[in-house]
């Protein structure tokens, strides 16, 4: 459903155009806020929504199978790690708050920078290894799967 | 024009597009090439970019093996069945058997994945899927490339691939122009990467007007992973393989949760089971080897998806639509129903606006279900994308040269919707193809398989030209008329959209027409394809936004001819449901028991498509059941 922006919220900060990966959040110069240039190329996908740090951006449904009056709206907190929804029907007979965790660890601090981690040896490099393995990839902790460790072999033709 | 030309020199791994699968590259590349000059140009943001951009609410591939619950050649197995055959085996494998340990990562770095509070392992969605609150599912991958990565040039369009002039068919880099300042952008660098996903809408969308950017795959998905590897020269495989999704109308809610977790199923407008009467008659045009209801009501085997499709439309087509996904049953457990919200507003929001604007309430009412238009895309159910080598272990002659994931062009590699013949991968399996593909780089470097590249200034300069072709056009002719878009002298990218659009839905298979083709037809679509390539060179762009979408255009024709080639070249139906060759109605082993490989003369644009031997996994590695059923003489 294609967003629009609320004349009295945006303050032209522009985080939604910074974000939209369909590029249609554009600043109208000169009204310096920010609207939705291409509504027909939105995949309603919220991004800008949830970027917008003054809630101005909001989403009416495609007018071509959406009736007006309802909605959906979303706040995402990074710092605490949770998304909260509210869904509002038109007929107002469902009104929905949700709320989902968006990580588990403090934001960005549990990715590893690989520069940093040992280099890999050269048994290593000449294996089918990836980083980190094998751990994970086995129940038994043994090695990767291959043809050979699992009776297998690969044949042309028909066989199911 | 007053663009600047920005040169990135001395790259050793350039990433082209960061969705799933480059983010996976990015991050892995730095392991194996600590020196390394890794670089990412993509067109959005990575933060939120790709068919990933709003979340995912499952990991559809993970094998779980460490909980003793599937082993990588199962995987291969189901895949295989889905796809009534047509599956790159060494490939599935491989990624396969490292999927784990990605998904693994995953929860470490923070991805919040349920757990089975039974088991201990993870919640299970289905064999193959489980359950996550993926909202932010893509700006932590997107992290991780970051962190590993020398540089990330966000909004850049890469529009070409550029070729070593020392040594033929080797890639020397990529080009294009930045979303937002219009400079010329160069990338020199001794691999590439190409991770630049499917496409949506190369066939006409259900939706319209201004609901057109409502279709199923994102719509930034523009075919550029097909357009840029197409472009140099790189053989294609399997790009008739076209999907087509049974998703609830309008909104293309997902519906795997719903089927697999909360048990909904479908029925006709008249409350009636409708699938399995549709079975006899499909059986005799695709064999049962393909089709045994019996087999897979009591084994894991699966219905393809294709064949479920099938029976939708013919249900439809009889006069019993629409199909509804029966919810009201399911719903009335508060845990359930809060489940199937989750689910939407986790990756496809826009399903809960549209039942809050049409006051739907899965609970009182069941949703309609409908089939898509066609898409072309090689993770999800379908294997469209480059013809790659596999592992060096696996792999057998034919499908091996040297670097796993390396497409016919040195240096090139693909991951995701790029890489051909390996469906099912999902968003966890292109991530890890992308991490395949980024150790297969740095071994391809480090073996010295890239010195001594040239990149001539006269090639630079040339697609300078060619990039901004598109405002020159626009400058030179808009004022030959007074006002409007319609001009004599060019057409702009939605134009030209359009028809593309009316001409793959039309000639090669999209809704419109059932998903019906015939030879006839994909010639004639052909030749209407070979003019609306030389109207793509008169595609004219306002401004620099416009500019962006004339090069996804560009890609998506470039995919979508490949896609008609494809089509006409396999002469049998090999997936009822997604498409059918009115002329050939039956599935036909005999003589396509095969991959298809096209290859595009970049000098040319000539075309020629030729036939790969399928290999397939052999060993203990029977289901069970389907062994006990195949000895009671089921088979
Ligand atoms: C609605 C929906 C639901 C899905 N559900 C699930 C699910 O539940 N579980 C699951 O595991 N998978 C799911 N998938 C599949 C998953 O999203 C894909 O398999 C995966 O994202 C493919 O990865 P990729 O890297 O090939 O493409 P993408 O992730 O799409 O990445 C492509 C990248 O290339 C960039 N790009 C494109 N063109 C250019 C260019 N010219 N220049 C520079 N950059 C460019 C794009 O901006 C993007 O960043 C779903 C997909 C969709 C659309
Ligand atoms: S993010 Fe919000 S406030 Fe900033 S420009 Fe966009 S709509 Fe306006
Ligand atoms: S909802 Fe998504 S596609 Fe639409 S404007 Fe916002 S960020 Fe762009």
């Amino acid at each position: 459903m294609p967003t629009f922006v609320y004349m009295t919220r945006c303050d032209g900060c522009g985080q939604c155009v910074d974000i939209c990966p369909s590029d249609i959040m554009h600043i109208d110069k000169s009204l310096r806020r920010a609207y939705n240039i291409e509504p027909n190329m939105c995949w309603e996908c919220y991004s800008c929504v949830k970027a917008c740090p003054h809630h101005a951006i909001d989403v009416r449904g495609y007018a071509d199978f959406a009736p007006l009056g309802h909605s959906v709206r979303v706040h995402r907190d990074e710092e605490k790690g949770v998304i909260a929804w509210h869904i509002k029907f038109r007929n107002g007979k469902k009104d929905l708050q949700l709320l989902a965790p968006i990580t588990t660890k403090p934001w960005g601090t549990a990715i590893p920078k690989l520069a940093d981690a040992a280099a890999p040896g050269k048994d290593m490099i000449d294996s089918q290894l990836l980083f980190n393995e094998p751990k994970y990839v086995r129940m038994d902790n043994g090695g990767l799967n291959t043809l050979q460790s699992n009776g297998l072999s690969l044949k042309e033709g028909v066989y199911y | 024009m007053g663009y600047k030309t920005i040169v990135e020199d001395n790259i050793d791994i350039l990433v082209a597009g960061a969705g799933l699968g480059g983010t996976g590259a990015a991050f892995e590349a730095r392991y194996w090439g600590k020196d390394k000059k890794i670089v990412i140009a993509e067109k959005a943001n990575i933060d939120r970019s790709g068919a990933v951009a709003q979340g995912l609410y499952a990991i559809n591939c993970y094998m779980g093996t460490r909980f003793g619950e599937n082993k990588p050649e199962d995987h291969v197995r189901y895949a295989r069945i889905d796809l009534m055959g047509m599956v790159r085996e060494d490939l599935a494998f491989d990624m396969a058997r490292h999927v784990d340990s990605a998904v693994h990562q995953f929860e470490e770095w923070g991805l919040p994945i349920m757990r089975n509070e039974k088991t201990g392992a993870y919640l299970r969605e289905g064999r193959w899927q489980i359950m996550i609150h993926g909202e932010s599912y893509k700006p932590i991958v997107a992290e991780a490339a970051k962190k590993s990565a020398d540089k990330v040039y966000n909004r850049v369009c890469v529009t070409h691939l550029l070729m070593d002039e020392s040594k033929e068919n080797r890639v020397a880099g990529a080009v294009g122009f930045n979303v937002r300042t219009g400079n010329y952008h160069v990338f020199k660098a001794k691999t590439v990467i190409c991770g630049a996903g499917g496409a949506s809408n190369i066939f006409k969308p259900r939706s319209v007007g201004e609901g057109a950017g409502r279709v199923w795959y994102a719509p930034w998905s523009s075919g550029s992973a097909y357009g840029l590897m197409i472009g140099a020269g790189a053989k294609m495989t399997q790009m008739e393989n076209r999907i087509v999704l049974a998703r609830f109308k309008d909104g293309y809610g997902p519906v795997g949760a719903y089927f697999l977790h909360l048990k909904t199923y479908t029925q006709n407008a008249y409350g009636e089971e409708y699938e399995s009467k549709w079975f006899p008659e499909l059986q005799k045009m695709v064999g049962k080897e393909y089709l045994d209801p019996e087999a897979s009501h009591r084994t894991h085997r699966p219905i393809p998806t294709c064949l479920r499709n099938h029976a939708i439309i013919q249900e439809v087509n009889a006069g019993r639509g629409p199909i509804h996904m029966v919810t009201m049953e399911a719903f009335q457990d508060p845990h359930l129903e809060e489940i199937g919200w989750h689910n939407f507003l986790g990756m496809t929001v826009g399903q809960a606006v549209l039942w809050a604007a049409t006051d739907v309430d899965p609970k009182y009412e069941n949703p309609e279900l409908t089939t898509s238009e066609p898409y072309v895309m090689g993770s999800h159910a379908t294997g469209c994308g480059a013809w790659v080598s596999g592992p060096e272990d696996i792999s057998p002659p034919e499908y091996f040269w040297g670097y796993n994931r390396m497409t016919t062009v040195e240096g090139l590699f693909g991951c995701g919707d790029a890489a051909g013949g390996t469906p099912h991968a999902f968003s966890s399996g292109s991530f890890t193809e992308g991490r395949l593909a980024a150790k297969a780089a740095c071994k391809y470097i480090d073996d010295g398989k890239a010195e001594g590249i040239r990149v001539s200034d006269e090639q630079i300069q040339r697609r300078k030209e060619e990039i901004y072709k598109p405002l020159e056009t626009y400058t030179v002719y808009k004022n030959e008329v007074v006002a409007g878009t319609v001009n004599p002298n060019f057409i702009n990218p939605r134009q030209g959209l359009d028809r593309l659009q009316k001409l793959m839905d039309e000639y090669c298979g999209g809704f419109g027409v059932n998903y019906m083709t015939n030879d006839k037809l994909l010639n004639i679509g052909l030749k209407k394809m070979a003019i609306l390539g030389e109207d793509l060179e008169n595609v004219a762009a306002s401004d620099i936004h416009e500019l962006l979408r004339a090069w996804e255009l560009k890609h998506r024709f470039l995919t979508s001819e490949a896609v008609f080639h494809h089509t006409l070249f396999r002469k049998e139906t090999r997936w009822p449901g997604y498409y059918y060759r009115g002329d050939a109605m039956n599935l036909d082993d005999k003589n396509w028991h095969v991959l298809t490989v096209s290859r595009r003369d970049p000098k040319t644009g000539e075309y020629t498509m030729e036939k790969a031997p399928l290999y397939h996994l052999v060993g203990d590695l029977e289901d069970k059941d389907l062994a006990k059923l195949k000895a009671e003489g089921h088979h």
